[in-house]
């Protein structure tokens, strides 16, 4: 199973959402997606919108950090949205609700990040 | 007293069977009428094991995942092994945030997730044989409970 990415850009910022099952097989599929998408539109700010990931476990918060830590080596930012209970709970347990920035839905997510680079 | 309900299945430790593994696991204990939580709390734990059996246990090497799941009353029983490398030091790979991996992008939480999951967790490792989760987790819904005296 694979899990699907659709991406939209917005100047600076782009929006990926994930559909699917977020686990290590899927993992290497996710990385390279968007570490491909991050290099070929230079975006400042991903947006990664979680509301269509059903499954997720600790491979999945590998790949959300690898991100996170792409975007911050390139002085740019990752801030991740739309996270279900199971998920919000992973973030928890691991402490990356303390490291990024997390969202309620995407439009707000937008709407911060544009309040911030005014 | 009833016997034990009990299924035991082996396959192969491929990144493509841990959907398959977590999804059988959760079809078997249905019966005791989980709640989503509790479902996904056990897909979540099956997936944890396997997938450390692919990633640490073999490696590289091909090799079986030996899965056995029991229902005892309004408990799960569940057994995950692999006969690949095995655990030097238990104390440490069970910290928070401990991964030998850090180049494969592994965020060290597997056997955190795992532990706060289930009711009981236990960990057997031999260098060079293999390694052997055992977890139980009882199934909370009143449901359960009614369903299975009858
Ligand atoms: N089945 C196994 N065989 C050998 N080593 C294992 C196994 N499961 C876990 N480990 C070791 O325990 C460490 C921690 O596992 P875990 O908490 O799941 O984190 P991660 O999988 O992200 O590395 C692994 O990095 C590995 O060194
Ligand atoms: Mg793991």
């Amino acid at each position: 199973m694979k899990v699907q990415i659709e991406t939209m850009n917005r100047g600076a910022m782009m929006v990926a959402t994930l559909h699917g099952e977020l686990d290590h097989h899927a993992a290497e599929n996710v990385r390279g997606t968007l570490d491909r998408e991050i290099e070929a539109t230079k975006v400042d700010c991903l947006i990664l919108d979680l509301r269509g990931v059903t499954f997720m476990d600790s491979s999945g918060l590998g790949v959300i950090l690898g991100r996170y830590k792409k975007m911050q080596a390139i002085s740019g930012e990752l801030v991740v949205t739309s996270l279900s209970k199971p998920v919000e709970r992973l973030f928890e347990m691991s402490g990356l609700h303390k490291i990024m920035k997390i969202y309620k839905d995407r439009e707000t997510a937008i709407k911060a990040l544009k309040e911030v680079t005014k | 007293m009833k016997t034990a309900n009990s299924m035991s299945m082996t396959f192969s430790a491929l990144s493509e069977n841990e959907a398959f593994a977590r999804v059988a696991v959760a079809a078997f204990v249905a019966q005791l009428n989980p709640t989503l939580e509790e479902l996904t709390e056990i897909k979540t734990v099956v997936s944890e094991a396997v997938t450390n059996c692919i990633i640490h246990g073999y490696g590289e090497i091909e090799g079986d995942i030996y899965l056995q799941c029991k229902i005892l009353g309004d408990s799960i029983e569940l057994v995950v092994e692999d006969h690949g490398i095995g655990i030097d030091d238990l104390d440490l790979v069970r910290q928070p945030l401990y991964t030998s991996r850090p180049e494969l992008e592994r965020s060290g939480m597997g056997f955190t997730i795992m532990e706060s999951f289930v009711d009981e967790f236990a960990v057997e490792s031999v260098v060079g044989k293999g390694t052997k989760l055992r977890f139980k987790k009882r199934i909370r819904t009143p449901q359960s409970a009614t369903h299975h005296e009858v």
